[in-house]
């Protein structure tokens, strides 16, 4: 817990430097190159920017894909400063300086069509004879989440596909071929004109922590080290929580 | 080596080609380096792998069949017959090929999907629903796959000398028979390359397959998909079973080679 109130002390420090916007040498200069999960597409591009206005001279680089093909490319020495991880399990496959902080919470909803044909409104509704259902598979992070909340409900879920990513999930019922889907509430939302995210209960046993840690090897740590403070600011967290992260 | 003197293959080629060469092999040694050999017999008789090869194998073939029977007569229309606007389906042939296949996969399910063009009338007309069936995996792989053959075909064609097609022609052959007995069994070495290219890039589908077919272990789960997913947690695993597509797939290629095509 001492480092933890430490680290939190050094953060507020940084922020307050970087507020004042005329010292350099607290948040860094050059290029910071984030790698991020493509859960938070939408608020790390927004974070990015922010980032980036409050702080001249820094670049911010995002790259985002799938929390394993991201680990992969880093412990295969791909120049990356920061990590955001969708899971725990992929932070722990890469060499951190210092322990990752979970900076936010997701949550599985149901996705289904506007029109909703099958009038899905919780787990059991997946169960039903006909209704084509879409998961993601258990070897990434979403798949494990709702293989744990479908078995905390109880019910048995013949899903007609195994997805790659939540957003392949998302896409077969923005498409309309699938009658309902197993996708986190902040994908729901940013897809929310085509389909309608339906919270359920057993969603609770499911929930998903984001890690997020300065890698060791980082080109460029003073700047990464403010961006990941930046990110846990009251700024970034109004960022994450208007897209649907919960605070950890 | 046997090369004479005077006909010594110059530096300016050899040295590209043998880079080349390395360039294309190079990761194959890598996957082999980090093959974890000592687990390799138990991980080849995990119950998942063998029927994801023989998913793939199957939908390839099938796919490579639906290929020839569009594909020849395409590739024999594009080469024989002059028509207004053949530059432009020929460039509509290489779609395929410049698309990201995920995108083909996407344009795959707005027109055979639940809610697509043919796919709504297949549903209502003959309750026959595409994604997520085998058969929505040879469509994709068919779809990715089949210009690689019509190239080939229509380049075999245009080589072909067409005095022999004017020979059977003048002796009363009408064009079906010419098409059947002689143009046909000219150009059978290009037919058979085209195959084999066209089977090979099947076999290896990847993105066509997973956004039109989705991914169900034992109906649309083809090795690719099973390696990508494999990827997410094992790595090893990942390359034992890449392995496994490699060694299938070259030995079957190399067996073909020297029963079907055998160059002139």
């Amino acid at each position: 817990m001492k480092a933890r109130a430490v680290a939190a002390l050094l953060a507020a420090a940084v922020l307050g430097v970087a507020g004042c916007g005329d010292d350099a040498s607290a948040t860094g200069k050059g290029t910071v190159t984030v790698f991020a999960a493509a859960s938070l597409t939408g608020s790390f591009t927004t974070l990015g920017k922010a980032f980036e206005a409050a702080n001249p001279g820094v670049k911010v680089t995002l790259n985002f894909a799938g929390s394993s093909a991201l680990a992969t490319q880093i412990s295969q020495g791909a120049p990356a400063d920061v990590f955001a991880s969708a899971s725990p399990a992929n932070m722990t496959s890469v060499t951190t300086d210092g322990t990752p902080a979970t900076f936010v919470r997701n949550q599985l909803v149901i996705a289904v069509p506007k029109a909703n044909p099958e009038g899905v409104t919780g787990l059991a509704g997946l169960a039903k004879p006909g209704v084509k259902v879409a998961l993601c598979a258990e070897q990434v992070p979403c798949g494990a989440a709702a293989r744990k909340a479908i078995d905390a409900a109880g019910v048995k879920v013949t899903p007609v596909t195994l997805e790659q990513d939540v957003k392949q999930a998302l896409s077969k019922v923005k498409l309309g071929e699938v009658d309902a889907a197993l996708v986190y509430r902040t994908d729901a939302k940013a897809a929310s004109s085509d389909v309608d995210g339906i919270e359920f209960p057993e969603s609770a046993k499911a929930i998903n922590d984001y890690p997020i840690a300065v890698l060791k090897d980082a080109p460029n740590k003073t700047a990464a080290r403010a961006f990941v403070a930046y990110v846990q600011s009251d700024k970034g967290m109004a960022v994450l929580t208007a897209a649907g992260f919960q605070e950890p | 080596m046997s090369v004479r003197a005077g006909r010594r293959v110059p530096a300016a080629l050899l040295i590209p080609a043998g880079l080349g060469l390395m360039f294309l092999v190079l990761p194959l040694a890598g996957l082999l380096v980090r093959a974890p050999w000592s687990t390799l017999p138990q991980r080849l008789t995990e119950p998942g792998v063998l029927t994801a090869l023989r998913l793939s194998l199957v939908t390839a073939t099938l796919a490579t069949v639906l290929c020839l029977v569009l594909g020849v007569p395409l590739a024999w229309l594009l080469a024989r017959v002059e028509f207004r606007g053949r530059r432009l389906v020929r460039a509509l042939v290489t779609v395929p090929l410049v698309l990201p296949p995920v995108v083909g996969g996407v344009a795959l399910l707005l027109v055979f999907g639940r809610r697509g063009i043919v796919g709504q009338w297949l549903d209502s007309a003959f309750g026959v629903t595409l994604p997520f069936t085998t058969t929505g995996v040879v469509l994709a792989e068919a779809f990715v796959a089949m210009p690689f053959l019509v190239i080939a075909v229509e380049g075999a064609l245009r080589g072909a000398d067409t005095r022999f097609e004017e020979a059977a022609a003048t002796l009363g052959a009408g064009r079906w028979t010419t098409f059947t007995h002689v143009t046909l069994p000219l150009v059978a070495p290009g037919i058979a390359a085209g195959a084999v290219l066209c089977w090979a890039r099947a076999l290896g589908e990847f993105g066509a397959t997973i956004t039109f077919a989705g991914n169900f272990p034992g109906r649309t789960q083809t090795m690719p998909l099973a390696v990508y997913l494999a990827l997410e947690t094992d790595l090893q695993a990942a390359i034992v079973l890449s392995l496994i597509l490699l060694a299938v797939s070259v030995t079957i290629l190399a067996a073909l080679r020297d029963k079907w095509i055998t160059s002139p």
